[in-house]
């Protein structure tokens, strides 16, 4: 059973001093009309961002050779997506993983794969296997499914060989590279279907006639982020619009407008070390951690002795209450008028 | 590169660029500081100005309740519940005609401000959830409907903000009013993530980056094995059904929860302003035998 304080009890008590008039369904209805206005006032002028979002579709025709690189990745299962962990896959490395922990707890590890994606059906070879006809597309799909992890590896890391000197805006692909196998015709066709507009669709996690969820396309664009940082295509974008983790990017907004300030100490946290440099790799749970505990205590500020009393330690309520510090009996009217005897029964005895 | 739409129906046109200020390890866009700076200058202003004079309420004190004997007769939940409502909040506490004198402070009316700004952003959002997510983007009208909700929601935001600024500089979670104050911080808590489904549910290139980049978050909170933020559809039935009614929900609770308690009286208020015990029972506001709450609903 708690026990009330004093003071809690004497705040708690009714009130029975001076009384002003108030109607409180004036109040709402005079406060929503502003509001109205306000809102259409700020939304004539101001008007609202709408960038449109990319596409594979632009990525691949801005940057091929940018968009076969990552391809390559997601077929040798070494993207960001391929390595990820829980909840897209399985992962026990470390080293590359994105599975995040705070000390020894990792409620990422605990909760498992919830997403299953393996990059190099789900990001390659399934949409290239939808493709009509192309018997040799096929055939080299099928030469690919069938040989070793070893071969396969091998296939692909001589393929990104010939690769790794183009330019990312290269559009010239080598079809003839006798060490990498089957992989230089699936790039290609892979190529032709994403410029096509092609994959964008194919990619969707739900391929059947109706869908909402486009985790696949975004993980697959999103490798370009993680793998060429500013240089792919979307960061070119992400990075000059302010979007960045390091640049605040969770408050702000395309173009001119605002976007989420109310965020600003949830971004505060990845700017300064040891968060924005040695420690980054469990970054984002030590901010959700640290964010979890200010808002308990700003929730539990009532009953954390000390943090509840700073108000009163501060005279910033003098001033919010000057004109009751001053006049205790005062009673905002304009004028003067009097307290209606007819009243009185309910007045305080005595006064 | 990618191509931007331009800004329909804007007077002033804020589809380009924005300038960054940059200080020490602080980067902030203009528009941003500038909402920030609008909010710090309103809660000066709204401490500092004077109040409008009003009308005196003609009487002093506060109304003896209503006897409601007859409505508290009965037995059962439905008459345990209606006694309960008639105890903790009669019709007089719920729809005042008077306030304590000291609520006399432009302070004060950001905690209905939030609320306009709540209601003209359900109403807003209505008109986007009725014509689909995307009608917007391909209807000049359905653009501005949804420019009505971006800035309802940042004045729900701001106005949400300078409320919380005043309320912890008032202290006012004395007086028993724990549950006032937990319940205004769960609605600010519920009104971010509702912004944020919000910010996902777009179907523009920031829904796409932010679904992207905030999975990292919320997958290593183990949050992502529930909320995938790469989601649309889940984005957007938590942005417009389940996070809404929750954050209506508390937000009704913590309005009825004010006018339960009432408002916060002055710290160092006049102990005559104040009802004693004996006061209290002597104008039959509380029972003399404070019998518990069964027994007098049995009555």
């Amino acid at each position: 059973m708690i026990g009330w304080s004093k003071s809690e009890k004497v705040y708690s008590s009714p009130w029975i001093g001076p009384q002003r008039h108030y109607d409180i369904i004036k109040e709402a209805s005079i406060a929503f009309v502003v509001v109205l206005l306000l809102t259409i006032v700020l939304a004539v002028t101001f008007s609202s961002p709408n960038t449109p979002p990319i596409t594979i579709q632009a990525w691949a025709k801005a940057q091929p050779t940018g968009f076969v690189d990552i391809a390559l990745t997601e077929l040798n299962h070494t993207s960001d997506s391929a390595t990820y962990g829980p909840p897209y896959n399985t992962s026990n490395n470390p080293a590359t993983d994105s599975v995040q922990s705070l000390g020894p707890i990792s409620i990422q590890r605990i909760l498992g794969v919830k997403y299953p994606i393996n990059t190099a059906q789900t990001f390659v070879l399934q949409p290239l296997s939808s493709l009509p006809g192309e018997a040799a597309l096929h055939s080299a799909i099928k030469q690919f499914d069938q040989a070793s992890v070893q071969t396969q590896d091998k296939w692909v890391a001589a393929y990104q060989s010939v690769m790794k000197s183009r330019a990312l805006t290269s559009s010239k692909l080598q079809s003839n590279v006798p060490t990498a196998g089957p992989v230089p015709t699936l790039m290609i066709h892979l190529l032709s279907m994403a410029q096509s507009g092609a994959l964008d669709a194919q990619l969707l996690t739900h391929s059947s006639f109706f869908t909402t969820n486009y985790t696949n396309p975004i993980l697959f664009l999103g490798d370009s982020w993680k793998a060429q940082h500013g240089a792919s295509y979307w960061g070119k974008i992400v990075t000059s619009q302010h979007l960045a983790g390091n640049q605040w990017g969770v408050m702000n907004e395309t173009g001119s407008w605002p976007g989420q300030p109310w965020l600003w100490l949830y971004t505060m946290w990845y700017q300064i070390p040891p968060l924005s440099t040695s420690d980054k790799s469990n970054s984002d749970v030590t901010v959700i951690a640290i964010m979890a505990v200010l808002s308990v205590t700003l929730l539990m500020i009532p009953v954390i002795p000390g943090l509840r009393r700073i108000p009163e330690k501060v005279p910033l309520y003098r001033l919010i209450w000057r004109r009751y510090y001053r006049d205790p009996e005062f009673t905002n009217a304009a004028s003067n008028v009097e307290i209606n005897s007819q009243t009185s029964s309910s007045v305080r005895p005595g006064k | 590169m990618i191509s931007f739409d331009p800004a329909i129906g804007a007077i002033v046109d804020l589809n380009h660029p924005d300038t960054y200020v940059h200080w020490g390890f602080i980067l902030i866009s203009v528009a941003n500081l500038v909402v920030i700076v609008v909010l710090v200058v309103l809660f000066i202003a709204a401490i500092g100005l004077p109040f409008l004079k009003g009308r005196s309420i003609g009487r002093k004190a506060f109304h003896a309740p209503t006897n409601h004997e007859s409505t508290m007769e009965g037995e059962g939940w439905t008459a345990r519940s209606r006694y309960l409502g008639l105890r903790y909040l009669p019709p007089e506490k719920l729809l005042p005609d008077g306030q304590p004198s000291y609520v006399s402070s432009w302070v004060y009316v950001f905690g209905v401000l939030t609320i306009g700004a709540l209601a003209m952003a359900i109403l807003s959002g209505f008109i986007l959830a009725i014509e689909g997510p995307s009608w917007w983007q391909t209807s000049n009208i359905g653009h501005l409907v949804n420019s009505l909700h971006l800035w309802s929601v940042e004045l729900f935001m701001g106005f949400m903000t300078v409320h919380l600024w005043a309320k912890f500089w008032m202290a006012a979670w004395r007086g028993k009013r724990w549950l006032t104050w937990m319940t205004g911080v769960l609605a600010f808590l519920m009104s971010v993530f509702e912004a944020f489904t919000g910010y996902l549910s777009q179907t523009n290139f920031d829904s796409q980056w932010i679904a992207f980049e905030s999975k990292d978050a919320f997958n290593s909170a183990g949050i992502g094995a529930f909320v995938n933020a790469m989601n649309f559809g889940q984005a957007l039935m938590l942005h417009i059904v389940v996070v809404p009614i929750i954050l209506v929900l508390i937000v009704g609770i913590h309005v009825l929860m004010v006018r339960v308690r009432g408002v916060v009286p002055p710290i160092d208020a006049e102990p005559d302003h104040l009802a004693s015990d004996s006061e209290l029972v002597s104008q039959g506001v509380v029972q003399p035998d404070k019998e518990n709450i069964s027994k007098e609903a049995k009555l």
